[in-house]
């Protein structure tokens, strides 16, 4: 497939997705515009789900911004690895910059050589960011319509989400046994400590285990 | 102004943030194989945490309600290696009817 394909393709799969978590985002009461704006300024699949999961299950904002920024430190990292490649200044790198994500990443590096790959990142960050803002629109507007969330199935579809977003990192014995340490400890701590707590705390279950080879 | 918005204005501006400084620091730091194998397991444990508290709790207390059947059908449909949309919409609606006819 050509570059051109590839990006489509990515785009549009992974932009519908767009649709769930605006669904998600009002059934956990944000508003319409505050769904969309987390599409538009985060940007960032995962992060944006944590920020509504944490909210829809009682954590602080604080708590909220914690979690979103620990998903999405990998972004940066993305962005060390395409700096070099994509030869970026001025305005250029802020732009850059809001479309690293997975999906321009993961398609960028699949490529064969250094113009393919500028293509792949751009055409695919575009493409992504454009679908998955207009579906985050339809999702919203559309779970607003319905009214009770449960009623329509949306308070599975938010660990749904977070579970369609973490099976594809289940590639080894070690990260199953992280999930698995950290379904534990987050369930074990949820009575005792406030809401969101438990869910930030198992960071220390990935250096704990990321620490030794 | 409301939690809501706290929430969505402070972690949209910190992603830009990590994204910047990602583009424009040189790929010399931060790239440690300690802290590479680190990054790429945070992911794995706060999305499994989020899956268990957005699962089987209602803020600080546990629960196992129709939220559960839905997780289920979402695994057996990830199994079946079924396409991410469908992964959600499968878990919505096993949600959906286990919350009306249970």
């Amino acid at each position: 497939m050509s570059v051109k394909q590839d990006s489509f393709s990515v785009s549009i799969t992974v932009g519908a997705y767009g649709s769930a978590f605006g669904a998600a985002a009002v059934a956990a009461d944000f508003s319409v515009l505050q769904a969309c704006l987390l599409s538009l300024l985060l940007f960032s699949g995962a992060s944006q789900f944590a920020v509504v999961g944490v909210i829809a299950a009682g954590g602080t904002p604080i708590n909220a911004i914690a979690t979103s920024t620990l998903l999405g430190t990998r972004n940066g990292l993305y962005g060390l690895r395409l700096a070099p490649i994509l030869k970026l200044r001025g305005l250029k790198r802020v732009v850059a910059a809001q479309i690293t994500i997975d999906e321009s990443t993961g398609v960028a590096l699949a490529q064969n050589n250094e113009s393919d790959m500028r293509k792949g990142f751009w055409y695919t960050g575009f493409g992504v960011y454009i679908f998955w803002n207009l579906f985050t629109l339809a999702g919203a507007l559309g779970a607003q319509a319905i009214g009770n969330p449960s009623a329509w199935g949306l308070d599975a579809a938010v660990p749904a989400a977070f579970l369609g977003l973490l099976w594809p990192r289940l590639s080894d014995r070690k990260s199953w046994v992280l999930a698995g340490f950290a379904i534990v400890l987050a369930l074990t701590l949820t009575p005792f400590v406030p809401a969101g707590i438990p869910i930030i705390s198992c960071t220390l279950l990935a250096v704990i285990i990321g620490w030794r080879k | 102004m409301s939690a809501f918005w706290v929430a969505v204005i402070g972690s949209s501006a910190l992603a830009f943030a990590i994204k910047f400084i990602g583009a424009s620091v040189p790929e010399t730091y931060l790239s440690n194989p300690r802290i590479l194998r680190i990054n790429t397991l945070i992911p794995v444990a706060l999305l499994s945490a989020l899956i268990a508290v957005n699962t089987f709790a209602n803020k600080t207390q546990l629960a196992l309600d129709n939220r559960a059947l839905g997780m289920a059908a979402a695994v057996v449909l990830l199994i079946a290696k079924a396409p991410f949309p469908v992964v959600v919409l499968g878990a919505a609606v096993t949600s959906a009817l286990a919350y009306r006819y249970i």
